[in-house]
């Protein structure tokens, strides 16, 4: 099947890696991908969003309209992007930013206290990863292990020592949304 | 090679420089800045000069004195840009200097937006600058495209000493997705007419687009007509997809294509036939094609798919020639059409038909 | 007999449409005494302008481009930043520098681009007929100023030499005179040095040359040497503006 995803949150929230990391470990995969950033004024200190497709037909608009998921960082994400999920589709909303609940009642809703965990790792910028360990336990879209090979892809040698805590923090994620069964 | 993950601006500015550009001269504006940004890291590299002029004006014409001096070179903008380039342009067709011209179209007129449109096409394939002239303007859909076309275009520019512009726009500039350099060894051709210094006993190299003479004027135009002629013979580019038996056929470029694909796969859930002509060359336009297929007695009707208030759409209706009702739907502005739309602007055309 | 001229190599045999008295042909003859006694001929490629030095690429006999209005001194660059080792330089007017090409030159300068730039001010344009430049006095009737130039509503006539110098890329800067033998000898010693400045890879370097304009000046050739000499160098004092060792 398609995956069609949107990401979004504040600019600095790691919402453009973590579609890239997704997208890269889509094509290590073999798949057909697609990554898409809103761009322009919209990026300096506002919200920021990317649209991701993984899919093993071809890729045509890189757009996404009609997603088969939404993962929203902060509140105006969950306000702007909630209505474009596809009924059955998946809304994974990080529940220590936002304190409001989805008001769809046809798609299947995950709260990940990212921004906690983060801090609980010692590393607040890995919130986008735990987001992202969430998804894929999910969805299974792409294996951890390709998100994390895509990782030292672009991470580089230099910060090779931050794959640890990114590696965990994908597992807290998916931890979550096992627990909750 | 492996596949990359590149956005597309990127992938152009890697392409340029495999393909042996190692001159950029360029000037900041929305959506096309990761093409000065690489070129600007990368070129000192391999020995090449980026340099940032004081506007797209000046950049161009150090193009023009770039390429009038033998360098394979190249600059890039958006629209509002490529408009102040328009007078470069003109002297660089005028004088018959290769050079490649990058437009990440954005929406007009005037400061217009920064979101992808396609309002930049009679621009590009009408002429643009001054004068009687054209250049071969190619339209990528994919990144993959994009680096492919990078490459032929340089050689296109060196074959008819000509520059050649690719259009894209704002979401095929900054969108990702794999792309494979191919290994392709790059040969520079010999530049005899390059103003490299005058070698006593050898005539000298004059870079120039003035001929105060008509007569030497218009002998000079109808050299470039030639040119012109060979370009329409020999470097017409198209897609044909899924026209077999379409009832109707899409015509789309760029991420409108894209866009098309997805319609025509939407459309064929639904019992509906719809096929795609894409124009990889928007000049030479693909006329023959479009003649082709308005023969064939399935199809009943063409659509021009644009991001614009229609366009492309004249062309078609030149290359048809009435044969067939040609339609237009188009969003403008930055807007992009969602399929969705597009299929109801399909099933409205079935009804009249 | 001893020969005491010789036309010089680097001007080709085409002769100059340049009207009778026009100070054009003086400046052409020094530029290419220049390029011969620096023995660079081979290595030069000029960059003609829009005015009435346009057809400069059918008189100076080394490779040359011909420049949009303005844009000489950034087609320079681009020639420049190809070809490192040889030596480019632009010869351009009034209006096509001080005017239109106003940004193209100042940011030249800046970048400090190993260029040499001739710049011919006769305070007037001429190719298109007498024209107001930014460089025509205060009071100077044109066809475009038929009550004179008015400071209020035109504003002053730039002084492109010291403004230009301001600027930490030139390397050298002079402003001379054609109006007589012995400013013709000077003009001919600073535009040898604008040249040797390249060489040396200083940085920019420009020479500004008073000139005549009889024909849209409407005056006799000379007069037009005795208007120079009285109006303008008073305004446009000669001398070098920056040199940097």
């Amino acid at each position: 099947m398609a995956h069609e995803v949107i990401i979004s949150g504040f600019g600095g929230q790691g919402v453009m890696s973590l579609g890239q990391l997704l997208t890269y470990a889509g094509m290590l995969e073999g798949k057909n991908v697609s990554w898409l950033p809103s761009y322009g004024p919209e990026m300096r200190g506002g919200t920021a969003n990317c649209s991701v497709i993984i899919t093993d037909e071809l890729v045509g608009s890189p757009i996404v309209t009609e997603a088969t998921a939404v993962i929203a960082m902060n509140l105006p994400s969950l306000e702007k992007f909630e209505k474009t999920i596809l009924a059955e589709g998946l809304l994974i909303i990080n529940s220590s930013l936002v304190d409001s609940k989805t008001t769809r009642d046809d798609i299947d809703v995950i709260y990940i206290p990212a921004n906690e965990i983060a801090d609980e790792l010692g590393n607040n910028r890995v919130a986008n990863m735990v987001m992202l360990g969430a998804y894929l336990e999910k969805t299974r879209v792409v294996s951890p292990d390709s998100i994390i090979e895509s990782l030292r892809e672009v991470l580089g040698h230099s910060k090779e020592h931050l794959v640890p805590v990114n590696q965990e923090a994908l597992k807290r994620g998916a931890q979550l949304v096992k627990n909750k069964g | 090679m492996a596949k990359v993950l590149m956005k597309g601006n990127e992938a152009i500015a890697e392409a340029a420089i495999q393909a042996g550009c190692r001159y950029f001269f360029g000037y900041p504006i929305t959506p096309q800045n990761e093409i000065p940004a690489y070129m600007a890291k990368m070129l000192p590299k391999v020995g090449g000069c980026f340099l940032q002029a004081e506007s797209e004006i000046s950049a161009i014409n150090m193009v023009y004195g770039a390429a009038g001096a033998g360098a394979r070179v190249m600059t890039s903008s958006s629209s509002p840009g490529i408009s102040l380039k328009q007078e470069g342009i003109s002297y660089i067709v005028g004088a018959e200097l290769p050079c490649l011209i990058v437009n990440i179209v954005r929406g007009g007129p005037g400061l217009g937006g920064i979101q992808p449109a396609q309002s930049d096409y009679f621009q590009a394939v009408k002429g643009g600058g001054h004068g009687d002239y054209h250049m071969v303007v190619l339209a990528p859909s994919s990144i993959q495209e994009m680096v492919d076309l990078v490459t032929d275009g340089f050689d296109i520019a060196d074959k008819y000493r000509n520059p050649v512009m690719i259009l894209g726009d704002g979401m095929l500039g900054q969108m990702m997705e794999p792309v494979e350099f191919r290994e392709k060894k790059t040969i520079l051709p010999e530049k005899p007419w390059a103003t490299t210094g005058n070698k006593e006993g050898k005539p000298r190299n004059i870079i120039n687009s003035l001929f105060i003479d008509p007569q030497g004027l218009e002998d000079h135009v109808l050299k470039l007509y030639k040119k012109y002629d060979e370009m329409k013979e020999n470097e017409v580019r198209v897609e044909c997809y899924n026209c077999e038996d379409a009832e109707i056929i899409i015509a789309a470029y760029g991420t409108m294509a894209r866009i098309a694909k997805n319609v025509i796969q939407m459309a064929e859930e639904q019992g509906i036939k719809i096929g795609l002509i894409r124009p990889i060359t928007l000049w030479p336009f693909p006329v023959d094609t479009f003649k082709k297929w308005a023969d064939s007695h399935h199809v009943k009707a063409f659509l021009s798919l644009e991001m614009s208030m229609g366009q492309m759409v004249e062309d078609i209706r030149l290359s048809v020639d009435g044969a067939k009702p040609v339609h237009f739907y188009g969003r403008t502005g930055g807007m992009v059409p969602t399929p969705k739309a597009i299929l109801e602007e399909i099933k409205k055309i079935r009804e009249g038909i | 007999m001893a020969k005491v001229f010789e036309k010089p190599k680097a001007l080709t045999d085409k002769p100059f449409h340049y009207c009778p008295g026009c100070t054009h042909g003086i400046v052409h003859c020094l530029v290419a005494e220049a390029i011969d006694e620096l023995g660079i001929r081979e290595k030069t490629v000029g960059v003609a302008p829009v005015g009435c030095a346009v057809f400069a690429y059918d008189y100076f006999n080394c490779d040359m481009h011909e420049a949009a209005h303005g844009r000489a001194p950034a087609v320079a660059t681009g020639i420049k930043r190809v070809l490192p080792d040889n030596v480019v330089f632009t010869y351009q007017g009034d209006g096509d520098l001080a005017s239109i090409g106003a940004a193209e030159i100042v940011h030249a300068a800046n970048r400090g681009e190993r260029l040499t730039t001739i710049f011919i001010n006769n305070a007037i344009y001429g190719m298109t007929g007498g024209q107001m430049a930014p460089t025509s006095l205060v009071g100077q009737v044109t066809t475009t100023s038929p009550y004179g130039r008015s400071a209020d509503t035109e504003g002053h006539p730039i002084r492109v030499s010291e403004m230009l110098a301001t600027l930490e890329g030139v390397a050298y800067i002079e402003r001379v005179s054609v109006h007589d033998i012995k400013n013709i000898n000077r003009a001919k010693k600073a535009i040898k040095k604008a040249f040797e400045i390249q060489l040396e890879g200083k940085g920019f370097a420009l020479v500004e040359v008073l000139s005549t304009c009889p024909t849209n000046w409407g005056m006799t050739p000379i007069e037009a040497l005795r208007w120079l000499e009285t109006n303008m160098i008073p305004y446009y004092p000669l001398g070098v503006k920056k040199e940097v060792e």
